[in-house]
């Protein structure tokens, strides 16, 4: 057997994820990559890699995959139900899936995207210098029963049995928000109402963007509809011609010619993606200062995550967790080489 | 005139990591060309902590690495390098274009002109022959993939968006909204009406140059009928087309 995880069937929506290919949106292309970017430094502080490497991004529900030899794993991002061989694993940690095992991933329990790490990463080729999955660009597509995914050489083969307390961001809540140039299109008692409004989130939504709406009326600006296109980037929230405002996502074309009232926090992108349909939303206008000192205390916040790590302790009785596990000493904090 | 509004170029925040210097409210032959050539000269001046950069019709995106910059540095490092230089006397890029692409006009393969060109106030021979006879010129690369906005057309076709948008477009659908056309490079659902099919393909992943058209080069869509729609796009991805040097 070949260092393969097989996909013996997959949901409707899993698909390769990085952090996305910067650097051609001169070309058009944006950059992509997975919805949940913490769900991917959570990953890489479990197996103890690197969190640039690729995993498999999982909308709605999983599937099945098996080993092609021994390998390790880490379930992170939306809790799913997931077992191997039959038996229950604990989300947000890392688990032994040797040769042959079948990993089964069922539906979210809460939130939207769960993630499946592998120790050394999926290795897939890469298309224009990245392995994620850029469906509105159509490279790479959604995975398929039968697919062999190539995982790359692992560092830390029987580095299993750690876990993340898991980073609640998947029941809605308040996001914070940054004005942009086009803020100023919408009337101060306009903006004064969307920063007081509850959104609850529709069931439209991929990875381009995310509808939300509002409870009250919808909004207007005074942009009207012949505006110029003008740059997009992830995180903008952007109020379409019925007046309902769609926050971009991670594969969100690089301009547009609706106007759009702020941007999201990156930060506070996960729990925008996160939330699943019908929970609800709020959005806070920061001003520049502010915001650029929560993106710096967050990104620190999300690099220290491997400080974090800890043993998984589960129930004796649960035969296979103790022999994933190999218990071993200075699990993390201040070991790493080289972490982005 | 672009230059009587005191308040442009103008520096905007775009996120945490970016900046936008705005040279028109409105597109203009010397907003669109300040724009690509800021662009360019911040790329050429290499700005400590600069990442990115890209155009869109009338402004210059810069994206920064947060740790290596913030907006205040940025802001100030765009503002000295606006000065000293008329942007709006600026030149066009280097190494155009021509090129000429066979479209379909109307029929089942593009079929929003009639409504577009009732809404331009044209009958539909009038539309095909107003858009076909301007050569258009690509003003900016942006949205997807390798796609171009392309104009100006006559001043008839500024007609707005379409409140709803169109579910989805083919690639290769030429596309019109406020005297500009997009050619799409994807499918994709979009808010402007769709006039025309062509078989071109102007983003291809597996190609030495994935993004086929740059800013500056020129397009003529040239009308072809329907029947030769089948054998245009399956000639290559150029769907027919011819290209030569400009200047």
């Amino acid at each position: 057997m070949s260092r393969v995880l097989k996909v013996l069937n997959a949901g409707p929506m899993v698909t390769v994820q990085d952090m996305g290919r910067p650097g051609y949106l001169a070309s058009g292309l944006s950059r992509g990559g997975a919805m949940d970017r913490l769900a991917l430094h959570e990953g890489a502080a479990i197996l103890h890699q690197k969190p640039h490497l690729a995993a498999l991004e999982i909308a709605g529900f999983g599937g099945t995959f098996e080993a092609g030899e021994d390998m390790r794993i880490a379930l992170t991002g939306a809790p799913m139900r997931a077992s191997i061989d039959g038996t229950p694993v604990v989300w947000n940690a890392s688990h032994a899936l040797p040769k042959g095992a079948r990993l089964t991933i069922g539906a979210a329990e809460t939130g939207s995207y769960g993630y499946l790490h592998v120790g050394g990463g999926i290795d897939t080729p890469e298309i224009m210098g990245a392995r994620g999955t850029h469906l509105g660009a159509g490279l790479g597509r959604t995975l398929q029963a039968g697919d062999a995914l190539p995982v790359g050489k692992d560092a830390r083969p029987d580095h299993v049995g750690l876990r993340l307390d898991p980073d609640a961001r998947f029941e809605g809540g308040l996001v914070r928000v940054m004005p942009g140039p086009q803020t100023r299109f919408f009337a101060p008692a306009e903006r004064e109402r969307f920063a007081a409004e509850t959104f609850r989130r529709d069931a439209r939504g991929n990875r381009m963007g995310v509808r939300f709406v509002p409870s009250g009326s919808p909004f207007a600006s005074d942009a009207g509809l012949s505006i110029l296109s003008e740059v997009v980037v992830p995180g903008d929230i952007q109020v379409t011609g019925d007046g309902t405002p769609f926050v971009l996502m991670a594969e969100c074309q690089t301009t547009g010619g609706y106007p759009r009232i702020g941007t999201v926090l990156p930060a506070d992108l996960p729990r925008v993606a996160q939330a699943a349909a019908g929970k609800t939303l709020r959005f806070a206008f920061l001003d520049v200062d502010a915001v650029t000192a929560a993106d710096r205390a967050e990104r620190r916040r999300w690099e220290a995550l491997p400080g974090r790590v800890k043993r998984l302790i589960t129930d004796p009785a649960d035969i296979r967790d103790l022999l994933a596990y190999q218990l071993i000493g200075g699990v993390t904090a201040g070991d790493d080489p080289d972490r982005d | 005139m672009p230059t009587t509004d005191k308040t442009l170029p103008r520096i905007d925040p775009v996120g945490v990591d970016g900046l936008l210097v705005t040279f028109g409210e409105r597109l203009s032959e010397e907003a669109n060309r300040a724009a690509l050539a800021f662009r360019a000269a911040a790329e050429a001046a290499a700005l400590p902590g600069l990442a990115e950069t890209a155009n869109t019709l009338a402004s210059a995106y810069l994206r920064f690495d947060p740790d290596a910059a913030d907006h205040a540095a940025m802001e100030e490092a765009v503002a000295a390098l606006l000065e000293g230089r008329d942007w709006y006397g600026a030149g066009l890029p280097q190494g155009r274009r021509l090129w000429r692409i066979p479209t379909v006009f109307g029929t089942d393969l593009a079929p929003q002109l009639d409504e577009a060109a009732a809404a331009a106030g044209l009958s539909p021979e009038q539309a095909v022959r107003s858009i076909s006879e301007s050569r258009v010129r690509v003003l900016t690369i942006g949205f997807a993939p390798g796609l171009p906005y392309l104009g100006t057309l006559p001043p008839e076709w500024d007609i707005p968006r379409q409140t709803q948008l169109t579910e989805r477009v083919p690639v290769g659908a030429l596309t019109v909204a406020i005297r500009q056309m997009v050619l799409f490079s994807v499918s994709t659902p979009t808010g402007w009406r769709h006039v025309g099919q062509t078989g071109f393909r102007a983003f291809r992943p597996e190609a030495e140059t994935p993004f086929v058209l740059r800013a500056g080069d020129e397009v003529e869509f040239v009308p072809v009928p329907a029947s030769d729609y089948a054998s245009l796009e399956a000639s290559g991805p150029d769907g027919g087309a011819t290209t030569e040097p400009l200047e």
